[in-house]
């Protein structure tokens, strides 16, 4: 990777690859180090950070492994700066000891995942597979993390700038879900400013005493059992503010359609495209899509349901049915939830899509 | 069935070459359909060791059924993201029966071509940079050329002509075409390369306004999955 005179040039809309413009986004949110190790189908992030970090004063490290990564993550973040790391799958199965630290030490930062086909080392084909591992936290404790799931560019663009700013507010991890059809692919898109919020200042840092009394401390270990329960009580209290302050999902017709497909991610595209072939057909479908899958739209997906006309749920994965455990209990039984998924690797059709529709339309009629 | 254009049938072999995400596998594959349809002996050489998803080998069927002949980095495994060479590629670049496209991958992916370059240079040959101003990489006349010249040095080999893919997937209109061609024109005067021809979209290709070079109308072969 390189450019003219190392400089970024910028048009009015501009094509860019997915994981070169999560890339960009990160860094024009100000993020000052990146640490990583390669894989794919993630590899054009730490490829543009290595050009680009060094542009802007900030740090590019190939780190020795994703374990390594994700501890300088946690060093950075200790020290009061922006710092991320990316992975695909099984490189992010082993961040999760340290996603669990930077939770218990309270350290913002940004974790991205280009999901791929496994379990292993399976394929470097798109996949959805791990939803479990980021929403119930793959690692020990009881600890969450904020996770966006982009369905196109201009979102991952998007989401990635403000996943700092989340991770700064909130002091803990935030996770940009994708599929690897996100890093991929090519897409339009243009910078515009996310909406500023509001930051405390970073008076926790380990960065010198600055003139204070005391020195500060980053830690994940606490020794005293009430300390460390008054600790669990406080994140408890801090994930049901974000839950209040933070849950995001899109909607398309999902208000008077019979058929509500639920999809996330580039999925949520191809569901769109079947709800569109299904509304030619006069079939009322419609398109729920969670921006945020954890926290999870429950409380709106729940309104949906309760709509006397619908009659049945659809949840589209690129797995064999992880978001469809949140939907089922977001639903509680009120209307029946069935579910469409490849896995592997292999992206589903908007004909697969729109006769699952069909057929379980017929089915519950 | 369209005359098929100078450009197109000028040399036995073209290569593509450019910076990433530029078009260079979609202009490849309207190219040997292009040809193809006009019944010239035809092969498409996948070589683009850079990029796992959206490859030509995705179309393989339609190649199979139109008589193309396909060769693919690392053939035995599609999906596998090994920078493997197949042995094939050797017939593409000697059998002088054939009129070959060489779809290489961006940026660093020229250095494979690099090892061909003697081969290469042997026979009846373009280069070809496929330039797309809408990629901020390369959406300056400067920029550009710096691509150009340091591609150029990775493959040993020089550019012989210039493509104006300029779009924006789906929502691209003619001005972007417009802006491409006058970016186009603008490094052809920097470097003495001359533009070979401006990608359109089919159904954009007819409002456009007569330009120097000619128009490359194209079908969009690599969809999202979500793409009618």
């Amino acid at each position: 990777m390189a450019s003219w005179k190392g400089v970024v040039i910028t048009v009015a809309k501009e094509l860019w690859k997915g994981n070169e413009a999560i890339a960009e986004a990160a860094v024009r949110a100000g993020c000052k180090c990146f640490f990583g190790y390669p894989i794919t189908p993630q590899n054009e992030i730490p490829e543009y950070m290595s050009m680009r970090l060094p542009q802007v004063g900030g740090v590019f490290v190939q780190s020795e492994s994703e374990l390594a990564a994700i501890n300088m993550v946690y060093g950075a973040a200790a020290s009061g700066v922006r710092a991320m790391t990316s992975s695909s799958s099984p490189g992010v199965s082993l961040k999760q000891e340290g996603i669990s630290a930077m939770c218990s030490g309270e350290l913002p930062g940004v974790v991205v995942n280009m999901m791929r086909g496994g379990p292993g080392l399976g394929t470097i084909q798109p996949s959805q597979c791990d939803y479990f591992q980021a929403t119930r936290g793959g690692g020990n404790g009881d600890y969450r993390t904020i996770v966006l799931a982009p369905c196109d560019i201009q979102e991952a663009v998007d989401m990635t700038q403000e996943a700092f700013d989340l991770a700064d507010l909130y002091r803990t991890p935030v996770v940009i879900l994708g599929d690897g059809m996100i890093g991929q692919m090519m897409e339009p898109i243009e910078w515009h400013d996310i909406p500023k919020r509001e930051l405390p200042p970073k008076d926790w840092t380990a960065s010198g005493r600055k003139g204070r009394a005391h020195s500060n401390f980053v830690t994940s270990l606490r020794i005293d059992a009430q300390d460390c329960e008054d600790f669990n009580r406080a994140l408890e209290a801090k994930y049901k503010t974000i839950a209040e302050k933070e849950t995001r999902w899109a909607e398309k017709d999902a208000e008077g359609c019979d058929i509500l497909l639920v999809a996330y991610g580039t999925p949520s595209r191809i569901a769109l495209s079947a709800v569109e072939e299904l509304e030619v057909k006069g079939i009322k479908a419609g398109l729920f899509r969670p921006q945020t899958v954890w926290p999870f739209p429950s409380a709106r997906l729940a309104q949906l349901a309760a709509q006397p006309g619908l009659k049945a749920i659809l949840v589209v994965e690129m797995s064999l049915g992880q978001m469809l455990e949140d939907v089922q209990l977001a639903v509680q039984g009120a209307k029946p939830v069935r579910f469409y998924g490849r896995v592997g690797g292999m992206v589903p059709s908007v004909e697969e899509i729109a006769e699952e529709a069909e057929k379980i339309l017929q089915e519950v009629r | 069935m369209d005359a098929l254009p100078s450009w197109l049938t000028a040399h036995r072999l073209t290569a593509l070459v450019g910076h990433s995400g530029t078009g260079k596998t979609e202009v490849a594959v309207n190219m040997v359909f292009a040809l193809a349809a006009a019944g010239v002996k035809t092969a498409l050489a996948d070589l683009d060791v850079v990029n796992p998803y959206f490859r030509s080998r995705e179309r393989r069927d339609r190649f199979e059924q139109m008589g193309i002949r396909f060769v693919a980095s690392s053939q035995a495994m599609v999906d596998a993201d090994v920078p493997a060479l197949p042995a094939e590629l050797n017939t593409l670049l000697q059998d002088e029966s054939l009129r070959s496209i060489l779809d290489i991958g961006g940026d660093s992916g020229a250095r494979v071509l690099s090892r061909f370059r003697h081969q290469i240079a042997g026979q009846d040959h373009q280069m070809l940079f496929v330039l797309n101003a809408r990629r901020p990489q390369v959406a300056t006349a400067e920029a550009a050329e710096w691509n150009i010249r340091r591609i150029g040095q990775i493959m040993g080999l020089p550019i012989d002509g210039i493509v104006n893919n300029t779009h924006l997937c789906g929502e691209t209109t003619t001005a972007d075409i417009l802006l491409g061609a006058s970016l186009a024109e603008e490094v052809s005067r920097r470097t003495g390369i001359p533009v070979v021809c401006h990608t359109a979209a089919r159904a954009l290709a007819g409002s456009l306004p007569e330009l120097a070079a000619p128009i490359f109308p194209i079908d969009i072969y690599m969809k999202k999955p979500w793409e009618r």
